[in-house]
């Protein structure tokens, strides 16, 4: 599907924050009709291109064409006007609010009024020419994940947006529900909208896309057709450099129980309750944790982590009953944590590092006596860990909130390591981290593993786990509804248990 | 088109905790000549006279002292609370409170005489501590916004000083509604001849570098901070975030009611209505301007004394009413908050291109 | 209790209930417009100060009311221009900028009223508002009088509330304004200016808080005193959340909170009971307090509020 004019055609694009060169003479193109995949790691520069498409950002240099004319793009509501729209990862909704007030909001009204009646019929429309429903007076906390993301999508067609850019669309989703949003997105296209599709996920910018655009450390590397013959390897290499190996993962027989949760059950108000979770993590093995976020993962992390107790069922670590739930006594028997949010449960981001890596352990008699921090010791503890993971950290002292994502992780990593936990509890270890990152922390896990110590990692990237895990278990509505051994785990299982269906059905 | 960006810095030049706030009180000194000028009175006259009377001779300087040591202990008691993150805005009543119990105390004739000022001085402590839990109880456990409740907490034990003072404990002598006179055991030693220099001006100037101590150097310290920096990651970190504010609002209000000890056992040897010209209030821009250090609090202290020890007579001389020294406060808060964005932030001039 | 009952029985004390109320009605929709749109602003002490010393003076020289309440809104819109520039676009802390803008509020209210009036020994006053009676309605029995026989500004009031909810809950700029004040990144997709929205909000609180203290001197006093506010606006902040951040439960909260108040003076003023004037005055904030203690667990205030946004942060 090709005219000859594109419908929009970006050239040269520069944009730099401080000595970040974010964007490098990027180029791009798009027909109407085209579905183009963005691919790269973290911080390759896709999310900024498109963030400067979508007025968020202002390039440094460079010209922008719609249509074959000329605009600047100041800011959002310029960018709707040309028809751009885009779906973010982290959904802009207010979810105190229904559907149809999430849509209103920004459009002028009737007479001074909102146009309820008018919004109503384009929602209609919308629905008919892309199969894409909503109930117009739902409240939006109260959609699930998937429902939500169709109401981004939504908001974006009721503005009349032709150019469509999905950040990461399929982040949250099951493979099925990814599958209903590759259905509308080729309703779109077939009605001559064009997209752009960010995503990391090779087979999915495989099975979804008929034109890649790679990107690489701001500079894009390759742009290329959709065809059979480009191998999903060769992408790889066009986006990290170099060739990509799976992590070496010796067989191991695991050995005794190191955490063992029965019947645990909980009721907080407000939070997902979970619902008679039994799991044994034996030393030498890495249990992988699936499921779609807000199943109950983040309850078992804190249940884990002694911040949520348990309305019954019983947690052994180490053959130890744990009968106080705190923070503080889960350390003490050896559970180590690395949080899923970084910065607001782990870190103290204005605050020097050597404060946040201290925090944990800041009573423990090696940081202070009787009270007394022992600044000393401290600093050194930090500088060791600083030099033993490579943290890219000036010095101690560099404020926290400076630090990379990867240099983030490896010092959460670092702090819990130095005290040699029995079980390592990692919620979504790799988000956001470019690969060589990711392989580091995935190489920690696995000398764990070898070390005869327990790991649980807890992730929304099957590939990950997959790659990781000697057992994978599924949560779906706070339960644990299957754990599979490796072997017989595949993506279809996994992805019908995430949705809830049985396996097998 | 030239435009100025907000950029994030990576850590804060140490001169800048001397820097900022001169330069947020020239600022303030700027804004605020233009309502010397308003009244008619010449901008040099006026603020050398604010500035000079305090420093004019040894006595005066000796005032000045005097007049900072409610300051620096609002201002500690503040910085402590800030620091957490517990807006308590509370000081002035917890002030209030502690003068309360010191003028009490100081007038009970069955204690033993050499008992007398340390007794002050601990229950006064003790009183402004317990009226400061009350708002950290209402935040932790009920998730009450401290800076209204500490706020209104302020008005209430007002009222109920001033309802006391009119009905049980007035002093029948001077029919004034004020408390009759404490003791003469109980009236604070006077560390210099023929000054009011009293052991509560000494305790501050102490209570500075303790409070700085035990923040920086103890594991309290490091949570109170942590704390405030980010309290769900201290709760994972295994820091009873309840506990620390507690404490926290324990040590901050014992610091304002020392504030009143000194009041009641150094200057007024009584308490009255206004014993308070809104010390607590004024603790906040102390602290604010000592950018939360307790070594800070200090000169910050002495400053404010030293405006507020001059605008008498600077009204008398110039014609300008005394409550420049209010606004002088009012801006000084605002233009500090202004510079401490400078601690995280640069500013960078940019060239914006269009194409 | 005899005593009580028989204070609310008589004549006089709805009339003096709702001219209390009215301006706490004007401060507290004004600071609820302010945090929908997700900046708490606790300058509303020292913006009615200020604004009832501006209001006074204004009707004072000019020997006209209306040109005193033009003065009162001029200062609320300045005031909230100065806060809109502290927390919205210098992303200063709103707690603490909100006490900096009361002190300083306060400090020049101070100062410009020694200033223009100096000290003499009687204190200047004006001619208050007078009641309006309207017509036909004020003859109805028992609610006609204390109801429609008020002060011009106290039927605005009336007005206010319903055009407040009118405004948030139908407009366009309302939703925007919610929207801000929930979701800025919402917004800002949408095309809305999430910095002026905020800019908008302050000033017509500022507005209304003005207004509000031009009412204390200028109707229900016919003066400018220090202490003319005496600690009101920090309840209107407390009433918003007593109002779970809803124009009709926030002015009915207003409405309990003047009842308390009228029948405190009322009490005083009777000999009946015995007890000092200072306990009546501590009654309102301490019920204040426990009213916020019982709302505040639950409540759900703006998802935004106290968060300043910034884009292009990284």
């Amino acid at each position: 599907m090709n005219s000859s004019v594109p419908s929009l055609s970006m050239r040269n694009i520069c944009k730099s924050f401080g000595v970040v060169q974010a964007n490098s003479n990027v180029d791009l193109t798009l027909y109407s009709g085209d579905i183009l995949g963005l691919l790269g790691e973290n911080g390759a520069g896709k999310t900024t291109l498109m963030n400067i498409l979508f007025g968020a950002y202002s390039a440094d240099d460079g010209h922008i064409e719609i249509n074959g004319k000329p605009v600047t793009i100041h800011n959002s509501a310029n960018a709707i006007v040309h028809g751009i729209g885009m779906v973010h990862q982290h959904f802009h909704l207010v979810h105190r609010h229904s559907v149809l007030e999430n849509l209103l909001v920004g459009l002028p009204g009737i007479n001074g009024m909102l146009d309820k009646q008018g919004a109503l019929k384009r929602l209609d429309e919308i629905n008919n020419n892309f199969h894409l429903y909503l109930d117009p007076h739902a409240i939006v906390d109260d959609l699930t994940i998937g429902e939500q993301q169709r109401l981004e999508i939504i908001k974006v067609l009721f503005r009349g947006a032709r150019i469509l850019i999905l950040d990461e669309p399929t982040a949250a989703l099951t493979p099925q529900e990814a599958e209903g949003l590759f259905d509308a997105l080729r309703a779109m296209v077939a009605k001559g909208l064009s997209i752009i599709f960010i995503s990391h996920k090779l087979y999915e910018v495989r099975s979804i896309t008929n034109k890649i655009m790679v990107m690489r450390h701001g500079k894009v590397t390759a742009t290329l057709d959709n065809t059979p013959d480009v191998s999903e390897r060769k992408i790889a290499e066009l986006m990290c450099g170099h060739e990509l190996t799976p992590p070496e993962k010796p067989a191991h027989l695991a050995k005794q129980s190191l955490l063992n949760i029965s019947n645990v059950f909980t009721n907080e108000t407000g939070r997902v309750c979970l619902d008679n979770i039994s799991l044994n993590v034996r030393g030498g093995e890495i249990i992988g944790i699936a499921g779609v976020s807000g199943n109950g993962q983040r309850e078992l992390a804190d249940v884990i982590a002694g911040v949520l107790t348990p309305s019954s069922g019983t947690l052994e670590i180490d053959g130890h009953e744990i009968l106080e739930f705190s923070p503080k006594q889960m350390q003490a028997y050896g559970i180590g944590r690395v949080p899923e949010d970084r910065m607001t449960t782990g870190l103290l981001t204005t605050l020097p590092l050597s404060d946040s890596m201290a925090l944990p352990r800041i009573s423990d008699k090696a940081f202070s006596r009787f009270g007394v921090l022992n600044r000393k010791a401290i600093r050194k503890f930090v500088e060791e860990q600083i030099e033993k993971f490579k943290i890219k950290a000036h010095d101690a002292d560099v404020r926290t909130g400076t630090l990379s994502g990867g240099n983030l992780q490896k010092a959460l990593l670092a702090r819990e390591l130095a005290w040699d936990p029995l079980v390592m509890l990692a919620a979504q270890p790799t988000r956001g981290l470019d690969i060589g990152a990711a392989q580091f922390v995935h190489n920690i896990f696995l000398e764990l593993r070898s070390r005869d110590r327990g790991v649980i990692v807890i992730s929304e990237d099957l590939e990950e786990l997959f790659n990781l895990s000697d057992r994978i278990a599924v949560m779906y509505e706070g339960k644990i509804t299957a754990i599979l051994p490796i072997a017989e785990a595949t993506v279809q299982k996994v992805g019908m248990l995430m949705a809830g269906q049985e396996a097998g059905q | 088109m030239i435009r100025l960006r907000l950029e994030r810095r990576e850590s804060t030049p140490t001169w800048f905790s001397f820097a900022l706030p001169l330069a947020a009180i020239i600022t303030t000194l700027v804004l605020c000549s233009g309502l010397v000028v308003m009244a008619g009175a010449n901008v040099w006259e006026a603020y050398t006279t604010l500035f000079m009377s305090a420093l004019s001779s040894r006595f005066n300087l000796v005032e000045t002292m005097v007049k900072a040591s409610p300051l620096i202990f609002t201002g500690l008691a503040v910085a402590v609370a800030f620091r957490a993150k517990f807006w308590n805005i509370g000081a002035e009543g917890q002030l209030l409170a502690g003068a309360m119990a010191a003028a009490f105390i100081g007038g009970l004739s069955i204690l033993p005489s050499w008992s007398m000022v340390p007794l002050m001085i601990i229950s006064a402590a003790i009183a402004g501590g317990l009226w400061a839990i009350v708002p950290a109880i209402l935040k932790t456990r009920y998730k009450v916004d401290d800076v209204v409740t500490s706020l209104l907490l302020n008005f209430i034990i007002y009222y109920a000083m001033t309802a006391i003072l009119d009905g049980p404990w007035r002093d029948p002598i001077s029919g004034y509604p004020d408390s009759p006179d404490i003791l003469m055991d109980a009236e604070f030693p006077v560390l210099l001849r023929a000054t009011r220099l009293h052991l509560g001006v000494l305790l501050s100037v102490m209570a500075a570098p303790i409070v700085w101590w035990v923040i920086r150097q103890t594991t309290l310290g490091f949570a109170i901070r942590a704390v405030g920096e980010n309290p769900k990651a201290s709760a994972y970190g295994g820091i009873n975030i309840t506990k620390v504010i507690i404490i926290t609002a324990l040590i901050s209000g014992a610091l304002a009611g020392l504030a009143g000890a000194g009041e009641v056992g150094g200057i007024h040897f009584q308490i009255m209505a206004g014993i308070s010209p809104g010390y607590g209030y004024s603790g906040i821009v102390i602290a604010m301007l000592a950018r939360l250090n307790p070594l800070g609090v200090i000169p910050a202290a002495i400053f404010f004394a030293i405006i507020v020890t001059g605008a008498e007579g600077m009204s008398r001389a110039t014609g300008v009413p005394v409550f420049l020294a209010d606004v002088i406060q009012g801006t000084s808060l605002l233009t500090m908050l202004a510079a401490l964005l400078f601690t995280t932030h640069r500013i960078r001039i940019k060239q914006a291109h269009h194409g | 209790m005899d005593e009580i009952l028989m204070q609310i029985f008589q004549v006089g004390f709805f009339t003096a209930l709702i001219r209390i109320a009215t301006p706490l009605i004007f401060a507290t929709i004004g600071e609820l417009f302010a945090e929908r749109a997700g900046v708490l602003n606790l300058g509303i002490e020292g913006i009615m100060l200020l604004s009832a010393m501006t209001g006074f003076s204004a009707a004072y020289f000019s020997d006209n009311l209306w040109i005193g309440i033009l003065a009162a809104i001029l200062t609320g819109v300045a005031a909230g221009i100065l806060m809109g520039a502290l927390t919205v676009t210098l992303g200063l802390s709103q707690h603490v900028s909100g006490i900096g803008m009361t002190l300083f509020c306060s400090g020049l209210a101070f100062f410009f009223y020694r200033l223009i009036f100096g000290q003499p020994s009687t204190p200047p006053n004006i001619v208050a508002f007078q009641p309006v009676a309207v017509p036909m309605l004020s003859d109805i029995p028992i609610i006609g009088q204390p109801l429609f026989n008020q002060t011009a500004l106290v039927y605005i009031a009336y007005a206010l509330v319903p055009m407040a909810a009118f405004i948030l809950f139908k407009t366009p700029w309302g939703l925007s304004l919610r929207t801000v004040g929930e979701s800025p990144h919402a917004a800002d997709s949408a095309g809305v200016n999430v910095a002026w929205t905020r800019y908008q909000a302050l000033m017509l609180s500022g507005a209304l808080m003005g207004v509000a203290g031009a009412f204390l001197s200028m109707v229900q006093f016919n003066a400018f005193t220090f202490g003319v506010i005496s600690g009101r606006g920090w309840v209107c902040v407390a009433l918003v959340v007593f109002g779970l951040w809803s124009p009709w439960r926030s002015a009915a909260g207003a409405l309990l909170f003047a009842t308390i108040d009228a029948l405190q003076l009322r009490l005083q003023a009777s000999s009946a009971i015995d007890i000092p004037y200072q306990l009546f005055l501590m009654l309102p904030f301490v019920l204040t307090i426990i009213a916020m203690a019982a709302v505040s667990r639950n409540a759900r205030a703006p998802a935004a509020l106290l968060k300043p946004f910034r884009k292009e942060e990284r």
